[in-house]
């Protein structure tokens, strides 16, 4: 480094500022510095975070650091790392954060590419972290392998909001396209193109990660000029399977539908993404899934022709938060002629009529059965796992859902309502809808309770469907 | 010290003693007119007392262009408008008018500036309707906050990475630090007359000590003031506006 500037002299480590201890330095790029500090026992490692100032730096260091001081105190939760404390922006300028231990995706990506398996796991826990992000009303916007830390307990924390966004607060990077566009080889069409508040830019970064997750390799490159990165306006990338015959189709399918270029071609939701990689047999396979080559020259040259012309279609309307909510529906499949199914039925379609962007997910709980000796969600090979399948589709067919917006999950568990709620949280649902316990039939005991204990105990809202009781007099 | 600020009254006294009573549970500690305490509104001479009141207990008050037509009626007003200044010049009392006349136009208090339209040349009574006009009057300003009406939508401006104004609507109760770092432009939106179709009274509040604002929408019985408006033989049309916050 050719003179280190007058910042850093504040920083030597061992110096004590605002009761932080300055430790090793273990960052320095062009943006700033990071140093691990020590200090007010918060409990947890800690690190400081500097941006570069001072003649001759270009300002971009401490707009960005500027935009995390005012987005990070913002944020909570398991996927991004706590606000600990800031600096006076004009005097001394500082971020200190929590030090996430684990592994970036850079990291793991050393290894080569990730096993199906692995891609998908690894991709659902990423995609938890960008839709807890999306539920506060931020957009990440520079999601990169750098930037997702693999904890030890498989949870994905995102770090780096220099080039964030929150709709809370005033956009500092509004209008900003030299270098607040992100990282070249991740970042969305719409980005390229100035727009900063569409939360589907991150599912498209999302998309480009599986990609390399799944392949080894970037599925535009790395461009290093906007004509390059202008590519991916109208440029498919390289089917994934192509990459790598070992990639299912299913992957392949997930990973191209978030690299759409139009954000309202790709998922509307991480949390739709997160189910898909959790849930590969749900994957509704389109032509994506078997595509085995590039689009023809004709068709790049059509799609160039429409994406010169077509800025306006790549700035179509975004999706208003939670449009795209995902909806559960507890089916008592062992009493499929009870008399509240019609009800719950039409409680659902009058659910789902609210909104374009739902995904419906049908679950039934049925004890679980001596063949399976206790195994949770498993396909067990009982006919009675087959069986309630069959009674779900029955139950879910008087609504003509599109194949592509439902699943449908039978679940053996001795616990109902533990079942229900587990499964609930863990796919993100928006909305759990169910039966009230009937009053009249002591036979459904084993159900009743699950209405009460799903309601008081479900991290997301509950609709309880009741019959009209008749008031005869 | 938290400081409401409250814009564009425009005699509405139902607005008024929402947002006065919203902000005093809120905790604000002082208070900050940015003029057109009068003009529309049926409750001219109430709505004057209380912010002479207040005045006289410390409170910023600066002039607006409809408390500067009470004293002379401008050309550039419509009809209606200038209808209901007549109509105001009736009935507030000599006081009321004499506290109106002695505002002054632009206040500037530490770091903040209070100015009723444009810090550049607030006799104009310019619009910030651009980011030019924002630019121009921050530049005037010389202070790290100036704090606005006369636009009755609320707005946050400051300088983004590109070196352009850039605008932010803000959303209502969320807290948005404000450090005093660069310079801010907030227009607090109308008490009394808001035009987003959303009739709630606006006003903002802002925390000196934290480097806070949040911008507020308090709800009030408007359909009183805007049939109070109709009792009092004032245009149809601006009782219609209290009406549906248009």
């Amino acid at each position: 480094m050719s003179g280190e500037p007058a910042t850093v002299g504040r920083y030597a480590p061992g110096t004590d500022l605002d009761g932080f201890r300055i430790g090793e330095r273990i960052h320095s790029g062009a943006m700033g510095y990071i140093f691990r500090v020590t200090g007010p026992d918060a409990g947890f490692p800690m690190i400081m975070k500097v941006p570069r100032v001072g003649p001759g730096e270009s300002g971009e260091g401490l707009i960005s650091y500027e935009t995390e001081s005012l987005i990070l105190p913002a944020l909570s939760g398991p996927h991004v790392p706590r606000f600990v404390s800031s600096g006076s922006l004009a005097q001394k300028p500082y971020l200190v954060t929590e030090w996430i231990e684990g592994e970036s995706l850079q990291q793991k990506l050393e290894g080569g590419p990730l096993s199906p398996d692995e891609t998908a796991r690894v991709g659902a826990a990423l995609a938890d972290a960008v839709h807890q992000l999306h539920l506060q009303d931020a957009i990440h916007l520079d999601l990169k392998p750098d930037n997702a830390i693999v904890k030890s307990d498989g949870t994905v924390v995102l770090i780096d909001f220099g080039l964030a966004y929150h709709a809370h607060f005033p956009d500092l990077l509004a209008e900003e396209q030299r270098f607040a566009a992100g990282s070249a080889p991740y970042i969305s069409p719409e980005q390229i193109l100035g727009t900063r508040s569409d939360p589907r830019s991150d599912i498209f970064s999302l998309g480009a990660l599986l990609y390399e997750l799944a392949t080894g390799e970037l599925p535009f490159g790395v461009p290093s000029t906007l004509a390059g990165l202008r590519d991916r306006l109208w440029l498919d990338p390289v089917p994934p399977r192509l990459r790598s015959p070992g990639v299912p189709a299913w992957l392949q399918e997930v990973i191209l539908r978030c690299l759409e270029p139009r954000a309202e071609d790709r998922y509307q939701s991480a949390a739709h993404v997160a189910f898909d990689l959790r849930n590969p047999d749900q994957v509704v396979l389109t032509e994506r899934a078997s595509k085995a080559e590039q689009a023809n020259v004709l068709e790049q040259a059509r799609r160039w022709w429409r994406a010169r012309g077509g800025r306006l279609a790549l700035h179509a309307p975004k999706p208003q938060r939670r449009e795209a909510p995902i909806i559960m529906v507890a089916v008592d499949t062992m009493h499929p002629d009870d008399e509240r199914q019609p009800a719950l039925q039409r409680a659902t379609f009058q659910i789902l009529s609210l909104s374009a962007e739902f995904r419906l997910i049908c679950v039934s709980v049925i004890p679980a059965g001596p063949v399976t000796e206790g195994a949770g969600e498993s396909a067990s090979a009982s006919g009675a796992y087959l069986d309630h399948i069959v009674r779900l589709r029955h139950w879910v067919e008087p609504l003509h859902l599109p194949r592509r917006r439902l699943s449908l999950h039978v679940i053996e568990s001795a616990s109902p309502e533990n079942a229900l709620l587990e499964f609930a949280r863990r796919n993100h649902v928006d909305l759990i809808v169910l039966g009230a316990p009937h009053p009249e039939q002591v036979r459904l005991a084993w159900w009743r309770s699950v209405a009460s204990s799903v309601t008081a105990n479900a991290h997301c809202s509950v609709h309880v469907v009741r019959v009209p009781e008749h008031t005869g007099a | 010290m938290i400081i409401a600020l409250l814009s564009d009254i425009h005699g509405n006294l139902e607005a008024l003693e929402a947002c006065l009573r919203h902000a005093t549970d809120t905790g604000a500690e002082r208070f900050a007119f940015l003029g057109d305490l009068v003009g529309y509104g049926a409750d001219p001479q109430r709505v004057v007392d209380i912010v002479a009141g207040y005045a006289a207990r410390g409170a910023v008050a600066v002039k607006g262009n409809h408390d500067e037509a009470i004293a002379k009626t401008p050309r550039y007003m419509n009809e209606s408008v200038r209808a209901v200044i007549d109509w105001t010049r009736e009935v507030l009392s000599t006081d009321a008018k004499g506290f109106l006349a002695s505002m002054p136009l632009c206040v500037r208090e530490d770091e903040m500036c209070f100015v009723h339209a444009s810090a550049a040349s607030p006799e104009r009574w310019d619009y910030i309707d651009s980011p030019s006009a924002a630019q121009r009057s921050v530049d005037a300003s010389r202070s790290s906050y100036t704090f606005s009406g006369h636009v009755h939508d609320q707005e946050l401006y400051t300088r983004g990475a590109v070196g352009r104004m850039i605008v932010f609507k803000p959303m209502h109760g969320r807290s948005i630090p404000i450090g005093k770092h660069r310079r801010w432009l907030a227009l607090v939106g109308s008490v009394g007359q808001p035009r987003d179709s959303n009739p709630a009274a606006a006003y903002a509040q802002f925390d000196t000590r934290e480097e806070k604002i949040v911008f507020y929408r308090v709800p009030y019985d408007h359909l009183a003031a805007a049939q109070k408006i109709r009792n009092a033989g004032l245009p149809q049309a601006i009782a219609y506006r209290v009406e549906k916050g248009v």
